[in-house]
């Protein structure tokens, strides 16, 4: 690698060419506050509050926008440096709805932070917010301009990773916004709630709309009982909140955890993810051998399937008719549960503990009531819900002993863990299609072409002579290119899995704040390492399942199946 | 004219995009793009729709709101309003009954501020339409105003 020499507060050191001065600090050990760099984005360089002192230049530098340079003698500590950092930060007050105590992202919050480290004491500006209206019209995500900085992140997320543009600068000047066009709420906007933005944005501007207090009142209500499924991705995020070591796995501890808070039935949607599976991989096999729509394209990300619905409903028949594992979780509870244990479907709360915004509104759906009276999942809570409610509990979740699952819809498969990072569908999808169609015993789980953070992946497996050809997408940018393909007549797949959001749930719009690739990487890691410590990895190889098929169910795709775990889309083109 | 008239005229790159909104914008004499207007010229170009509404919001001779026939625009920058262009905008409310940002019950004319105009040497200034006023003071106003107002007469 090409270095250069550089010196970084009277430290020598070298560094690889073409590193930013901002990240060249980092590696000695220097954080230089930032808002508008994120490092996945491009460079905005707009907010000025990571300045520095580069000898030679006329006037401070933006560390994140400038490039080392060899024999560069930078200082990030000066008078001026801090000054000047004191009054961008002050600036940014003076336009600001200045309620921290009360604020969503109080203690989260990056620009509270930067003013804490780096001793804001005054505002010597008067405060000129001129206050708008909070949107909350998305079922899933509210943005508030009054906390906006008009860094552009989320600009970027939604037009550059999801391709879909929704919101972007308005107006110039003092009075610029970051909003949709025409001043259009976010829910006609035709935005698919992925909560991207929320991910990046570094202040409360962007957050998802929280639902906790409605899950106290039912946690405290003795006439209910409040039952509780956990997504696949949830296990290797939450430790992040706690500020364990990103990637580790804390299945158990989230267990118990959920149960301190006093949830009377702790499951797992990895259970339903096993379910999926099992009713995905006949639909496949069926529209293979009577010849109907392909690709067949999976249905378990509700992102996703908002995207397709407004986007491309043309394309609406290539799309499974499955229910996603949240939905087909409820719908077994309300349909099924509730009945088991002698209690009526509204004396049962169905909540569920998401990586995910999109799921608040897809919950929300009204197909998604078995009985058209009671919601089958009541209350989405993302990752970072659940976090705020055990702090709220004052549950220490490092110290938690691990705890397990409840029975029946605790036991999964690890093809239901890997449901949690893209690819993961199809990976469990092929190990039971795969065992179904040739007899036989599947040698190498690991299909390691559909894994990773790679946009489009494409794999072909071989079904005792016939090759099946397959792709996976993640991130909607991705996902639009396949849709192109599909409409060409160029999509010579069977069968594609679209995960919304960058890097599939685990990148998910509800898990902790300040997403970057390095931790999808990890938790993707965490994942697979959780698949592979797992006595079974097969979807249907789970008993719990088998079972629920010999009581209840009968049959895949049965007539049970098509009430309760089967739904139709509808053409929401804007 | 018509959003496919400008572009052909223009040319359906991004760099090209708002020589063809000003030229149309022009020659529909409401001196604004309305929604379906900006919709179309994001299908043409193929930008999204928030990228165009964003163009036309950012620079003051695009409007995205329905504006008055004379667009009357006084600098907001700093030269002029130490040469007093508060005084300016004062005159113009007053003579025109409206405030900065609105038009007249008439819609002959809409008043709104810009950033610099470039005739810093002549501040104050102001400029209706494609007409640059400089030298300003409150007494030229009136005067001004009524050229515009005969034109319509006429
Ligand atoms: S939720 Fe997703 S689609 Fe909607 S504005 Fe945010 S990033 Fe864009
Ligand atoms: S909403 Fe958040 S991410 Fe978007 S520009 Fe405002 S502060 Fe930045
Ligand atoms: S990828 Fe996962 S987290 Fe993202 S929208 Fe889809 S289901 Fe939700
Ligand atoms: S972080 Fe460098 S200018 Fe915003």
């Amino acid at each position: 690698m090409n270095m250069v020499n550089i010196k970084i507060n009277n430290k020598d050191v070298k560094v690889a060419k073409g590193t930013s001065i901002l990240n060249a600090a980092k590696e000695v050990g220097i954080t230089i506050p930032n808002l508008c760099y994120h490092p996945d984005q491009e460079v905005k360089a707009n907010c000025r509050v990571c300045v520095v002192e580069v000898e030679g230049a006329r006037t401070l530098q933006a560390s994140c926008a400038t490039e080392v340079k060899e024999g560069m003698v930078i200082r990030t500590n000066t008078q001026k440096v801090r000054q000047s950092r004191k009054v961008v930060i002050e600036l940014l007050l003076a336009n600001h709805d200045m309620d921290c105590t009360s604020c969503k992202k109080n203690n989260q919050c990056d620009l509270q932070e930067i003013a804490a480290n780096i001793g804001v004491r005054e505002s010597r500006f008067e405060n000129v917010l001129v206050k708008q209206e909070i949107d909350t019209s998305s079922s899933s995500i509210e943005r508030n301009p009054n906390k906006c900085i008009r860094c552009g992140r989320c600009i970027q997320m939604c037009s550059e990773v999801q391709g879909l543009a929704i919101l972007d600068y308005v107006g110039r000047g003092g009075s610029v916004d970051v909003k949709p066009a025409f001043g259009m709420y976010l829910n006609n906007a035709a935005c698919v709630a992925c909560g991207q933005c929320s991910v990046v944005c570094p202040v409360a501007a962007i957050t998802e709309k929280e639902d906790i207090e409605q899950v106290w009142e039912a946690i405290n209500n003795p006439n209910i009982t409040v039952v509780v499924q956990t997504a696949p991705a949830v296990r290797v995020s939450l430790g992040e909140e706690f500020g364990l070591e990103p990637g580790k796995i804390v299945t158990g501890k989230l267990v118990a955890s959920l149960r301190a808070l006093g949830f009377d039935k702790i499951f797992d949607t990895d259970f339903t993810a096993d379910l999926t599976i099992i009713e995905e991989g006949h639909e496949l096999l069926k529209r293979l051998s009577d010849g109907g729509t392909l690709p067949m394209l999976t249905s378990c990300c509700p992102g996703w399937v908002n995207f397709i619905e407004q986007y491309y409903p043309e394309l609406l028949p290539h799309l499974s008719s499955c229910k996603s594992p949240q939905q087909m979780f409820g719908a077994l509870v309300k349909g099924y549960y509730a009945e088991k244990i002698g209690k009526k479907p509204k004396d049962v709360y169905s909540v569920s503990i998401m990586p995910c915004t999109a799921k608040k509104f897809e919950a929300k759906r009204e197909e998604m009531s078995v009985d058209g009276e009671n919601l089958d999942v009541d209350i989405v809570l993302t990752t970072r819900e659940l976090a705020k409610m055990l702090r709220q509990a004052g549950v220490d979740f490092t110290i938690l002993e691990e705890e397990e699952y409840d029975t029946p819809f605790g036991l999964s498969s690890g093809a239901g863990v890997i449901f949690g990072a893209t690819g993961g569908v199809m990976e469990a999808a092929l190990r039971t299609v795969y065992e179904v169609v040739t007899g036989k015993t599947l040698e190498n789980l690991d299909f390691m072409a559909v894994r990773g953070l790679e946009g489009i992946k494409e794999a072909k497996v071989d079904l005792d002579g016939t090759i099946v050809k397959v792709a996976v997408a993640h991130s909607l940018s991705k996902a639009k290119q396949i849709m192109e393909l599909i409409k060409e007549g160029k999509a010579d797949y069977s069968f594609i899995e679209i995960m919304c959001c960058p890097g599939g749930c685990i990148g998910g719009g509800g898990q902790p704040f300040g997403g970057t690739d390095e931790l999808r990487i990890k938790r993707t890691n965490a994942i697979y390492e959780a698949d592979k410590g797992l006595p079974i990895r097969k979807s249907h190889e789970n008993p719990a399942v088998s079972e629920l098929y010999k009581e209840f169910l009968i049959e895949p795709l049965g007539e049970k199946s098509h009430h309760l775990l089967h739904t139709k889309y509808v053409n929401r083109k804007k | 004219m018509q959003v496919k008239e400008a572009l052909d005229k223009y040319g359906r790159t991004p760099d090209k995009l708002i020589g063809a909104m000003l030229a149309y914008q022009k020659s529909t004499l409401c001196n604004y793009l309305t929604e379906d207007d900006i919709k179309e010229f994001a299908k043409e170009t193929k930008l999204p729709v928030s990228r165009v509404y964003s163009i036309a919001s950012f620079y003051s001779l695009l409007s995205t709101e329905e504006r008055g026939e004379n667009i009357v625009q006084v600098c907001y920058d700093v030269p002029c309003y130490i040469n007093d262009s508060v005084n300016i905008v004062n005159e113009l409310e007053k003579i025109l009954e409206i405030k900065m940002g609105q038009t007249t019950k008439d819609g002959l004319f809409t008043i709104e501020y810009s950033s610099c105009l470039g005739c810093c040497d002549k501040a104050p200034a102001m400029q209706i339409g494609a007409t640059l006023y400089g030298n300003l003071t409150p007494d030229k106003i009136s005067s001004i105003l009524s050229t515009y107002r005969r034109k319509k007469d006429e």
